[in-house]
């Protein structure tokens, strides 16, 4: 019966005790203090880390909540107001009530309104293709149908519709975090207030050319012909370098700029269908 | 003109090479190693190539086709340079299935798991070797002695090599001068009439091949010059130190997969690093680690390993030995 | 002659070997039909583009001042035609979006009083440094070579800096452009006179000028005229692309290396195009602005491929008809050289001061092919004459390493496309190389700004 095997066990066992000893006095020497709401607060968190709030991470968003002194311009998009209000019961805060939006894409113009005019050859990423040149179409302001916000959606609520050549967005999934506004280089997704039964209504297009070369380009082109901004009782609409816009904290839905609109470039979505006569007018030209 | 006109980032013209026009001229390089193998070792040549080309090729598709589920590129050449360069490491009288075991392990692990071309470490082609030297070693290290189409495959007559010979003759005390009768001569190892791996015997079949790489400008000078040249400096010293228990120069270099590798090995695209004065540093570890190994290692051959390991440096070298940027001013201290 | 070769100056690092196709080496210059109505672009130029300073219906004459440049480095535009404007309004230029343009219609061909029209070479020059600078600026003059850059700020040396040698780019080293070499075979004198000019504004008593030696006549010719100027030395150089970048042409000269993000100027050097130089001894000898230049309009199909002097505004499709109207298997039509110039959406864009040559590519040219994994070969690295890493460039741009990359110096990257032309797998390096440059700058004037 040799030593060697109690010898070993022996030696193992008190070096290992030394170094659980030295790391241990290291640990407690070095520690930094942090906040233990921090941590609280980041598992009320969706642990999406999308950015979605404007830090870059969860615990970032869950350090600021804990410093800040009201939760003014704070919202985590992904979690809502339910997640909001666990935060703000963990700190002692008042949650404030923001109002949930959704991406909306202001561009309609599929090849059906707006034909191509040459051929792009070049990788399939819209950046690229915005600093080279137009685009495939007259349209210099519209979607380049590459899917740079498809892509940064990390939620899944986007894809390519292959016959529009346009994104769609899921509203159901859209937790308007801003990746895909953010992605897009012509600045055509907008994040926009949640109507009631998730109704939408916007002008779908952001070309400012004067009204002819935009019709000339894509058939359902904004042509700032003011007429839904003479129409409009609430001072919803705007009219601003060739193009209208739509306020959706001012529209009440009223729906009469839509059948205004001689281009039919404002859409309209999960309303209740309209009379006959104007329902054949505008069902045509929405996506 | 009815169609509408492309339009594209610059530049707008392009060069002629293709990557499969590359892997193409990489083989038609290999096919004088090919000619003299066959003409030294026979069937077992023919057999033994065939196999390893094929297993290649039809492990990739299968992966392709059911693991990863993307476009077969089975014809980009790659593959089948694979399958020659394995075939070249080994003895002609290889059994089929431990070729077989040699490709799996050299595509389907060297190459594949890291995805697929452009993306290994490690060369696929050494790796299965070395894998085949570990697992099978006594087949791995029985060297039929060439006699063209009367060697025979599974029955061949075997012997030692050049390099083994003088290894095992210095355990034993022998000295050079001794046991330089019993090895073949300049000549016959530069014509490749000795034993050892297929592709590896004809060093003259390999100079050829060399010439056309430079010539269509496939490889650059600077890894296999680096890789001979170290050996060279390295054998130099040791023989003239002591002529009695290191071989020749010329011995080194023409004994054993030193050209092979540094020829073609060494040179792979993608293990190997991307910038003149990393080639370089990169060739002389590889020579000066074969000879490390020949010498005082436990094998007789010491290139295979000697690649690997260098391989392993490849992506530290990229990134800290940069190149002298044009306009950039040489810090001194 | 292979001795001979080896012997020609070059620069030491990476470039590519695309074939010439110099079909139109031989064609003389003609002069391009005044069309029907022009559209002049109010940015020509880098820097600010200059404001309109006429209006709807004005008459205007050939050579008079149309928009006025907008602080120092901007240039006049001027008219290149006699007629009436008809409107004020958006065109799409070379840029690839829409921009201001002037558009006249054409009303015979009435110039301006002050331009002498006559045809002799006047090699006395009169006038002093500062009246030679002032006058490139009212002339619209800007480098012809295609970086289209205000001449009178590259021969203003600014305080704290010297000059002590003048460099001019007869190098032409992109494929299938040939309106340098006819330029400097059918007015070589005016455009030596044109160098002697900038050499007394820059005030420096040497000249070199480079010439690739894919030109052997223009070398001798210019080296024969050059005799009789003072300090004016002709060298021929390697063919090599691209020999014509400023940086490449001034080692391959003098011998001196541009630091990385600074000018010719910090070398002491400054760099202009042969085309300058002749616009130049037309704007101080002859008072004529700058509204026509030598484009090369060529093309493999094309019937009749040449050179000719146009009136800047003019719409390709013209150029295009004068050539034998556009071939039916047209794919591609490119304004500059195949290395870098922009492809165009439509005929309807106008000639402007940067347009050295439009080529038409046939079908089979025009589309790119599939690109496959990088190999590693490192062809790219091998072809970059910076010294950059083209491959791990584009690998850092496309995964958003941006720091990284601009540590790998991303914005030395001159664009010259040898990495794109080079490499085997078609990998599209420049693409994702300009996109890592832009973003890199972006955040560099973002970090300058918090």
């Amino acid at each position: 019966m040799s030593l060697t095997v109690p010898v070993t066990i022996l030696t193992l066992s008190l070096l290992a005790l030394i170094f659980a000893l030295i790391l241990y006095f290291v640990a407690q020497k070095f520690r930094i203090y942090e906040d233990p709401r921090i941590d609280e607060v980041q598992a009320a968190l969706p642990a999406a880390n999308c950015g979605g709030c404007g830090f870059a991470g969860c615990r970032n968003f869950a350090e600021a909540l804990v410093k800040a002194e009201t939760f003014e311009g704070l919202n985590c998009p992904v979690g809502g107001a339910t997640v909001m209000g666990e935060v703000a019961k963990i700190l002692g805060k008042e949650a404030v009530a923001v109002e949930p939006l959704v991406a909306v894409l202001m561009c309609n113009g599929s090849p059906e309104f707006r034909p191509h005019t040459s051929k792009y050859d070049g990788v399939p990423d819209c950046r690229m293709a915005h600093s080279l040149y137009l685009g495939e179409t007259d349209c210099s302001y519209g979607c380049l149908d590459y899917g740079d916000c498809v892509r940064a959606c990390a939620f899944d609520a986007m894809y390519m519709n292959p016959a529009t050549r346009l994104p769609v967005i899921i509203d159901d999934k859209c937790v308007a975090c801003g990746a895909c506004v953010k992605a897009c280089p012509r600045h055509l997704l907008e994040l926009r207030k949640k109507a009631k039964k998730d109704r939408k209504l916007y002008v779908a297009c952001s070309n400012c050319d004067k009204g002819g070369p935009a019709r000339r380009a894509c058939k359902v082109a904004c042509i700032a012909c003011s007429k839904c901004f003479n129409v409009c009782e609430f001072g919803a609409i705007t009219i601003e370098n060739n193009l209208a816009y739509i306020d959706a904290f001012k529209c009440t839905f009223c729906r009469k700029c839509v059948t205004e609109c001689p281009t039919f470039s404002i859409l309209e979505f999960n309303f209740p269908p309209r009379k006959p006569k104007i329902k054949e007018q505008v069902e045509t030209k929405t996506v | 003109m009815s169609n509408l006109l492309n339009v594209s980032p610059s530049p707008h013209a392009h060069g002629k090479e293709t990557t499969q026009k590359l892997m193409f001229g990489v083989v038609a390089a290999l096919l004088p190693a090919l000619f003299t193998s066959i003409f030294y070792f026979g069937w077992g040549a023919i057999i033994v190539t065939a196999t390893s080309v094929i297993s290649c090729l039809i492990f990739e598709y299968l992966i392709q086709r059911f693991i990863f589920r993307k476009p077969i590129t089975i014809t980009d050449g790659s593959a089948l340079v694979t399958g020659m360069l394995l075939a070249f490491n080994v003895p002609s009288n290889l059994p089929v299935f431990i070729i077989v075991i040699g490709s799996f392990v050299s595509i389907a692990i060297a190459k594949m798991t890291f995805g697929g071309l452009g993306n290994n470490p490690f060369n696929p082609a050494l790796v299965g070797r070395v894998f085949m030297l570990i697992s099978f070693p006594v087949q791995m290290t029985s060297w039929p002695v060439p006699a063209g189409f009367g060697t025979g495959y599974i029955d061949a007559v075997t012997g030692a090599t050049p390099l083994a010979i003088i290894k095992e003759g210095l355990k034993n005390g022998e000295s050079i001068s001794q046991l330089v009768t019993q090895i073949p001569s300049p000549a016959q190892m530069f014509l490749g009439d000795t034993g050892g791996s297929m592709g590896e015997v004809a060093a003259v079949a390999l100079l050829i091949g060399f010439v056309w790489l430079l010539y269509k400008k496939i490889i650059t000078w600077h890894i296999p010059v680096s890789v001979i040249g170290s050996m060279v400096i390295f054998t130099t010293i040791l023989w003239l130190a002591n002529p009695e228990k290191n071989a020749n120069p010329m011995f080194h270099v023409l004994a054993g997969g030193v050209l092979l590798g540094a020829i073609f090995m060494a040179t792979d695209y993608v293990t190997s690093p991307m910038t003149p004065k990393s080639m370089i540093i990169y060739g002389c570890g590889i020579g000066i680690l074969t000879m490390i190994i020949r010498v005082w290692g436990a094998y007789p051959e010491g290139v295979s390993f000697a690649i690997l390991i260098m391989n392993a440096f490849v992506p530290l070298m990229n990134l800290y030995i940069k190149p002298r940027r044009f306009g950039e001013e040489v810090k001194n201290g | 002659m292979l001795l001979k070769n080896l012997a020609l100056k070059t620069f030491p690092i990476g470039g590519v070997h695309p074939p010439e196709n110099k079909l139109t080496s031989e064609s003389e210059i003609q002069y391009l039909p005044i069309p029907v109505s022009v559209a002049i672009p109010v940015s020509q130029h880098i820097g600010a583009p200059a404001s309109v300073i006429v209006n709807k219906d004005e008459k205007v004459k050939t050579g008079q001042v149309i928009a006025q440049s907008k602080g120092f480095v901007s240039a006049n535009i001027h008219s290149s035609v006699s007629g009436k404007v008809s409107k004020i309004d958006t065109v799409i230029d070379t840029s690839g979006y829409k921009q201001t343009a002037v558009f006249i219609t054409v009303e015979g061909d009435e110039w301006i009083e002050t331009i002498d029209r006559g045809n002799e070479i006047l090699t006395d020059i009169n006038s002093s440094s500062e009246e030679i600078i002032k006058k490139c600026l009212e002339s619209g003059i800007v480098g012809l070579g295609g970086a289209t850059f205000p001449s009178h700020v590259k021969l203003t040396v600014p305080a704290g800096k010297k000059c002590d040698i003048l460099i001019i780019n007869g190098v032409e080293c992109e494929p299938y452009l040939t309106s340098d070499h006819r330029l400097m075979l059918e007015r070589g004198e005016e455009v030596l006179i044109g160098i002697s000019i900038m050499m007394i504004a820059l005030k420096v008593s040497r000249a070199m000028i480079g010439i690739e030696n894919n030109k052997p006549d223009a070398v001798a010719h210019m080296t024969k005229l050059a005799t009789a100027f003072q300090g004016i030395t002709v060298h021929a150089l390697k063919v090599k692309y691209p020999q014509g970048a400023e940086k490449q042409l001034i080692k391959a000269l003098i011998n001196r290396e541009v630091p990385s993000g600074r000018l010719p100027l910090d070398v002491n050097t400054v760099v202009h195009n042969v085309g300058t130089a002749f616009a130049i001894y037309e704007a101080i000898q002859k008072n004529k602005p700058l509204f026509e230049r030598v484009v090369t309009i060529t093309g493999k199909s094309v019937s009749k491929p040449g050179n000719y002097f146009v009136r800047l505004g003019t719409p390709v499709k013209d150029l295009i008809a004068a050539a034998g109207g556009i071939p039916e298997d047209t794919g591609k039509i490119v304004s500059g050289g195949p290395m870098m110039g922009r492809a165009l959406s439509s005929t309807d864009i106008p000639v402007v001061k940067g347009t050295s040559g439009i080529i038409l590519f046939p079908a089979g040219e025009s589309v790119r092919m599939e690109s496959m994994p990088c190999i590693r070969c490192a062809k790219c690295t091998q072809a970059c004459a910076l010294n950059l890493e083209p491959y791990l460039l584009m690998t850092l741009s496309e995964k958003g390493l941006f720091e990284r990359a601009e540590k790998e110096r991303i914005t030395d990257c001159m664009e010259c496309g040898s990495c794109s032309y080079i490499c085997p797998a078609r990998r599209p390096l420049l693409d994702y190389i300009r996109l890592g440059k832009s973003t890199v700058i972006k955040m560099a004037r973002e970090w300058v700004v918090k």
